[in-house]
């Protein structure tokens, strides 16, 4: 059973991110994203991490895929790209082979002893034992032995949408962009 | 028969997809583009922490996911708003096109 699934939706996964990284339409890419994150929230609940799956669909699927194709619809870039000329000669070729060397290279760092299998301070197990579901055990965690970085997210969210909302603010000190549209909306021309 | 598929399995296809977001954001020049590459690359390292949460029997690395879930929210947040900035001064959205600090 898991080898199928592992194997169908592996397959997935892989076509979806090559399809992000081949279409020329940024909302084709989008939605190409949206298959492998889902295909990885089917792996998530394969290996018992229920929760995450459920955080997966809802906040990448949900909200930031959302958010992407909210971008790409208000500034209209939904027009093709240009993949027949390289900026830089050479570009696409080396790459390729940039991205198989860190390919090979996290291969060999894998098989050597970085992952020194270390346990947490409290050692709360994926399954076993009586620490209830899923949800349990996570919350358990993260409110004990993670609670300060948890406490940092929550500042770390505020600085992002304060930045969010700083950036994104038209402000009234800048001169006005130097080549104006012809439909431009009223405050630019009113000014 | 195939053989079962253990934790390695998962780690392979979790470097491949690193691997393939990686040469994406190098290949391609739409900065929105881009943008989904490094989320991929991001989800392909939550699949490593969940496969090594399970085949240590530890909670540990799925409460890691959580945080690099947080990151990412607010790394699409501010980025995208620097995005709409650029567009709103200029018509492209290639990122050869902004080599300079000053909008």
């Amino acid at each position: 059973m898991e080898t199928v699934l592992f194997f169908v939706f592996g397959t997935f996964a892989l076509g979806g991110a090559l399809g992000v990284v081949l279409a020329r339409n940024p909302v084709h890419s989008a939605l190409f994203l949206v298959q492998t994150l889902v295909s990885i929230a089917v792996y998530f609940i394969v290996e018992e991490a229920e929760l995450l799956a459920a955080v997966q669909v809802i906040v990448y699927a949900g909200a930031i895929v959302v958010l992407f194709l909210f971008v790409i619809m208000l500034i209209g870039v939904d027009r093709q790209e240009d993949l027949a000329q390289d900026p830089i000669p050479f570009q696409r070729p080396l790459a390729v082979a940039l991205g198989v060397a860190a390919f090979v290279e996290i291969l060999v760092l894998a098989g050597s002893t970085w992952a020194t299998g270390e346990h947490t301070a409290r050692g709360v197990p994926v399954r076993g034992g009586s620490f209830g579901n899923n949800v349990d055990r996570v919350a358990r965690v993260l409110f004990t032995d993670f609670l300060w970085p948890f406490e940092l997210t929550a500042l770390l969210l505020v600085i992002a949408v304060v930045g969010g909302v700083a950036l994104a603010r038209r402000s009234r000190h800048r001169p006005p962009p130097t080549s104006v549209p012809a439909d431009a909306p009223e405050e630019m021309t009113a000014r | 028969m195939i053989a079962a598929v253990t934790g390695n399995y998962y780690l392979v296809l979790a470097a491949l997809l690193f691997t393939i977001g990686a040469i994406g954001l190098l290949v391609r020049r739409n900065v929105l583009v881009m943008f989904m590459c490094v989320e991929l690359m991001l989800n392909a390292a939550n699949l490593t922490f969940v496969t090594f949460a399970r085949m240590l029997n530890d909670v540990g690395g799925q409460v890691i996911v959580f945080f690099t879930l947080v990151v990412a929210a607010a790394e699409v947040a501010v980025g995208l708003a620097i995005i709409v900035a650029i567009f709103r001064r200029r018509q492209g959205a290639t990122a050869d096109d902004v080599d300079v600090l000053k909008g």
